[in-house]
């Protein structure tokens, strides 16, 4: 019994353990940063191929918390995620004296992101949205000495605080309505009663807030700016990610009696953030804003898949999510490079990149490019397979405004494009040395954004571990 | 014979050029990749007219088909019929001659070998799929290396081109990925032959062949989606114009004609629109020519005049004037790089473009004028040439049809054909003949490289334009293949 609690728990005692290694070196004397980044990149890599093995399906502590083959994949997912940003973080890490901090508050985080995929109660969900939101605020403000930074803090704390407040109303509406928070039970009690929709509507703005849906995705832009590189990346990539996986799951699983409402919901949702996202990001020059607008308009695809309510639409999804991490990251990775190398954050800084740096140009061009969806990259086939999902009800109206959206998206990603191979600039960035760590993160992510699209074993497995759930 | 071969080859020479070092290398490595996808066209063509004398009258020869995404029913299904293969040919020999023409090419040598190469790529894979979704990837590859070749090396306001360019044929393939859901949606495959043969509801046909047809439309500068063509043409390199209007602007009508294929209904219904757009497009294109003082604007210009005949042919929808559309296809792609390649030669000696600047040239670069000028007849359709056997046979098939509004459409786009020979012989007759400047005198003639790649386009020309047969031969099979499905509504309504 205790064995099968070990081995279902795994991911989650692996982050525990090593939170509290962390805490004891803290204690300890000085070492190098460079080893504990190490330390740090190889445990998370070892918890990744963990998680590769053995996932049966079981139910702890009375249905609080789940686990199947599902769940432990998308887990390793922000497992692989948080092992990318902390090895290309490693140029801004290695002379940082916070770094242990640092590691503190991302781990406690995905800790908390875990909690929330596994749950399987209301409550549990609660409590992992929190525990995996707060740290991320204390890490944006990491950049101590930057105004900007703590302001984006301030903006992400009480934003979240806000949409957990509007989440935690519609909790209780809806035990008020039914009187469980058990998944499981709570599908039998859903009626669409006008209380009830009420509570889901309030639940549904607050998971739109943490994915930064339009109309609730005003505090994304200034956030991603402030914040360290590593920690837009973090919130960009993971904490969305996370959040979308519990959405559907809470959609496919419990909300199924009310399919027709949240269908409706998601669409509106769907076409406005598509919109807002891509009309914004054309006007950006920062490229951390830049790619902030970006994913909004990323997360109303993602949407849009989910709306199509099919197998294909859940196996897509986590698809999208995969290639996300790679394409996202990688040009988090090379943006996360120059600004710490020479501290431009511009997409004006990068005209001429390709003179300088034609690797990393190549690197953040490919990512560019497949978050445009652009074959042979994989960002087109994620794409393509959320549309098509969401084409399954036979609503091709928003099929051809998605449509139509991605070329205004092509236009601003190919406005990058421009900058670093063809505009003309009399001081480009120089010459950067990366890091071979963070040299090796883009080399995997860049080989997942093209393995993944033309590999089908990779849909098809997600597709025959979501099938049954 | 693996069709897959048509892909793998042109990757191994993208992937060798990005290994090579030097430029001597790279430009090695591209010709002698692109002299083997010639080699592998030609050997394609011989096993498949051995098939065919063998008795094997399947529509399709060389057929495999593997499951790709299995969850979704996707095929990577390849096979080709006469058309295709005719398209894969003039694909291989203009890859040659871009290349050739491209031998001078120093800056980033590298890279723009290596993007030459994967656009081929995309149009060999593009036309041998059998599989929308296959089609459609294909299509989409393709895109990306025009708008960096526009970009990097283009000349004028090369950005803004390459950005029109992409966009708009971006916004072409959103349409035909709309169009490609619905049929999915409908028919639950992706599979072109499953498609055809068990058909789609006329319903759904009526709704998503407009998607589809005008999406493959902005690929193939139908009116009024041909404002990328102008602009991308003139600012592209000489190579990317030479593959851009050769071989890319082929690939939308290659897709029009599967689409009304596919969709024959719904083609029949929608035909009255598709030939009155083609018919503005030759009309417009041949009276916008006449207002080019800039070559490359001429070409491009008349490119849109000429493949308005490609679609006038596949929308008139009966064998002959099909027939036409293919042979248009292949003979303007002939044609067009052949004058591309031209008027790259003249300009990277004059460093002009402008007719006005130009004359004489006949004194100083005999080979390059006598190119020029065998381009220009070709492209006003003089007989022996290409040009006049495609024309002729799509105005053959166009006067088939009794319908008066049709046979007026037919001689309004045969009178454009008078309009072509206005502008081609001024054009020429400035440029080429006449005296020349003193600045121009001492130019020098053209090189080796360059005289193989014209020569390469000129048999082709000459081949169609002397013996129409062997193509008539190569493709006519296919295109009753596609009647036969055709057919069966015509006569019923």
């Amino acid at each position: 019994m205790v064995y099968n609690i070990l081995i279902s728990l795994r991911q989650e005692l692996v982050l525990t353990v090593l939170i509290f290694l962390l805490l004891f070196i803290k204690l300890g004397k000085d070492r190098s940063n460079a080893s504990i980044l190490n330390f740090i990149n190889i445990a998370l890599a070892l918890n990744l191929v963990a998680g590769f093995y053995c996932h049966e399906t079981a139910e702890l502590f009375n249905g609080m918390f789940n686990t199947n083959a599902l769940i432990v994949f998308e887990k390793n997912l922000l497992n692989l995620a948080a092992l990318i940003i902390s090895m290309q973080s490693y140029a801004w890490l290695k002379d940082n004296k916070n770094v242990i901090e640092f590691y503190l508050l991302t781990l406690t985080s995905l800790l908390g992101m875990f909690f929330m995929i596994s749950s399987g109660n209301l409550l549990m969900f609660y409590l992992g949205l929190e525990m995996s939101t707060i740290p991320l605020a204390a890490a944006a403000n990491f950049d101590l000495t930057k105004r900007k930074s703590s302001e984006a803090a301030m903006k992400l704390i009480l934003s979240s605080a806000f949409s957990s407040a509007i989440l935690l109303l519609g909790i209780s509406y809806l035990y008020g309505t039914t009187g469980t928070l058990s998944f499981s039970i709570l599908t039998a009690h859903i009626n669409g009663s006008p209380l009830q929709l009420f509570a889901f509507i309030l639940l549904i703005a607050g998971f739109a807030f943490k994915i930064s849906a339009v109309p609730f995705h005003l505090w994304t832009a200034d956030v991603y700016e402030g914040s360290p590189v590593a920690v837009t990346s973090f919130l960009s990539v993971i904490s969305k990610a996370a959040v979308l996986f519990t959405l559907v799951n809470i959609l496919y699983k419990v909300f199924t009696p009310i399919a027709n409402t949240w269908y409706l919901i998601l669409v509106l949702l769907a076409a406005a953030t598509i919109l807002i996202g891509n009309l914004f990001a054309i006007r950006q020059d920062n490229f951390k804003r830049f790619l902030a607008f970006s994913s909004i308009a990323q997360v109303g695809f993602i949407l849009i898949g989910i709306s199509g309510s099919s197998q294909i639409g859940f196996a897509s999804l986590i698809y999208f999510i995969l290639i996300y991490i790679f394409s996202n990251l990688a040009a988090f990775g090379v943006v996360a490079v120059v600004s710490a190398l020479t501290g431009k954050e511009n997409i004006s800084d990068f005209k001429g990149f390709y003179k300088t740096n034609p690797m990393l140009s190549w690197i953040l061009t490919i990512a560019l490019f497949s978050l445009a969806g652009v074959p042979p990259t994989a960002g087109f086939f994620g794409k393509l397979f959320l549309m098509m999902a969401g084409a399954a009800k036979g609503n091709y109206g928003i099929i051809i405004f998605a449509a139509l959206n991605m070329v205004i998206s092509f236009y601003y990603y190919l406005r990058v494009v421009k900058a670093i191979f063809m505009d003309q600039n009399d001081t480009p960035v120089e010459k950067l040395q990366v890091p071979t760590v963070s040299k090796i993160a883009m080399y995997i992510c860049v080989a997942g954004v093209i393995v993944t699209g033309l590999a089908s074993a990779v849909y098809d497995y997600i597709y025959s571990i979501s099938i049954g759930l | 014979m693996n069709l897959t071969l048509l892909i793998l080859l042109p990757l191994l020479t993208a992937v060798l050029i990005l290994l090579a070092k030097g430029l001597q290398q790279i430009r090695v490595i591209g010709l002698a990749g692109s002299l083997a996808q010639l080699g592998l066209a030609g050997w394609l063509l011989k096993s498949f007219l051995a098939e065919r004398a063998a008795g094997n009258n399947a529509v399709h020869l060389f057929e495999s088909n593997q499951t790709w995404f299995k969850a979704l029913n996707i095929q990577y299904h390849i096979g080709i019929d006469g058309i295709a293969l005719a398209m894969i040919l003039l694909t291989s020999v203009i890859v040659v001659a871009g290349i050739l023409v491209s031998w001078t090419m120093d800056k980033l040598s590298k890279e723009y070998f290596f993007l030459l190469v994967l656009l081929s790529m995309g149009a060999y894979g593009f036309f041998i799929s059998l599989d929308l979704f296959t089609l459609f990837f294909f299509l989409e590859v393709a895109v990306i290396p025009k708008f960096l070749l526009i970009g990097i090396w283009g000349s004028g306001d090369k950005t803004k081109s390459a950005m029109k360019l992409a966009l708009m044929l971006m916004a072409g393939s959103a349409l035909v990925m709309v169009g490609l859901f619905g049929v999915y949606y409908n028919t639950h495959t992706f599979d072109m032959v499953q498609i055809t043969q068990q058909g789609i509801p006329v319903a759904v046909q009526k709704f998503f062949f407009p998607f589809a047809f005008l999406g493959f439309g902005v690929f193939a500068a139908l009116f009024p989606f041909h404002t990328w063509v102008p602009d991308g043409h003139a600012s592209a390199p000489t190579a990317a114009s030479m593959f851009l209007a050769g071989i890319s602007m082929k690939l939308g009508g290659y897709g029009c004609l599967r689409i009304a294929a596919l969709m024959p209904e719904a083609a029949h219904s929608y035909a009255w629109i598709i030939i009155l757009l083609a018919t503005i497009a030759i009309i417009y294109g041949a009276f916008a020519t006449m207002m080019q003082t800039d070559l490359k604007y001429i070409n491009a210009y008349s490119s849109i005049s000429h493949c308005g005949f490609v679609i006038l042919g596949i929308g008139m929808l009966n064998k002959t004037s099909i027939n036409g559309a293919v042979i248009q296809m292949v003979s303007h792609g002939l044609m067009t790089a052949l004058f591309f390649a031209a008027i790259g030669m003249i300009y990277s000696r004059t460093h002009t473009r402008m007719v006005a600047q130009l004359g004489g040239l006949l004194k100083a670069m005999p080979f390059i004028s006598t190119v020029f000028v065998i381009a220009g007849l070709c492209s006003l359709g003089l007989p022996g040439f290409s040009g006049f056997v495609a024309e002729m046979t799509v105005f053959m098939g166009s006067w088939q049809n009794p319908d008066g509004a049709y046979r007026f459409v037919t001689i309004l786009s045969g009178a454009s054909i008078v309009v072509t020979a206005v502008y081609i012989l001024r054009a020429t007759g400035r440029a080429i003949m006449g005296p020349i400047s003193a600045e121009h005198e001492l130019l020098s003639d053209a090189t080796w490289n360059e005289k193989l790649a014209a020569v390469l386009l000129i048999t082709g020309i000459l081949i169609i334009g002397l013996a129409p047969f062997l193509i008539n031969h190569l493709i006519t099979p296919s295109t009753d293949a596609i009647m036969l499905q055709m057919g069966k509504i015509i006569v019923s309504k």
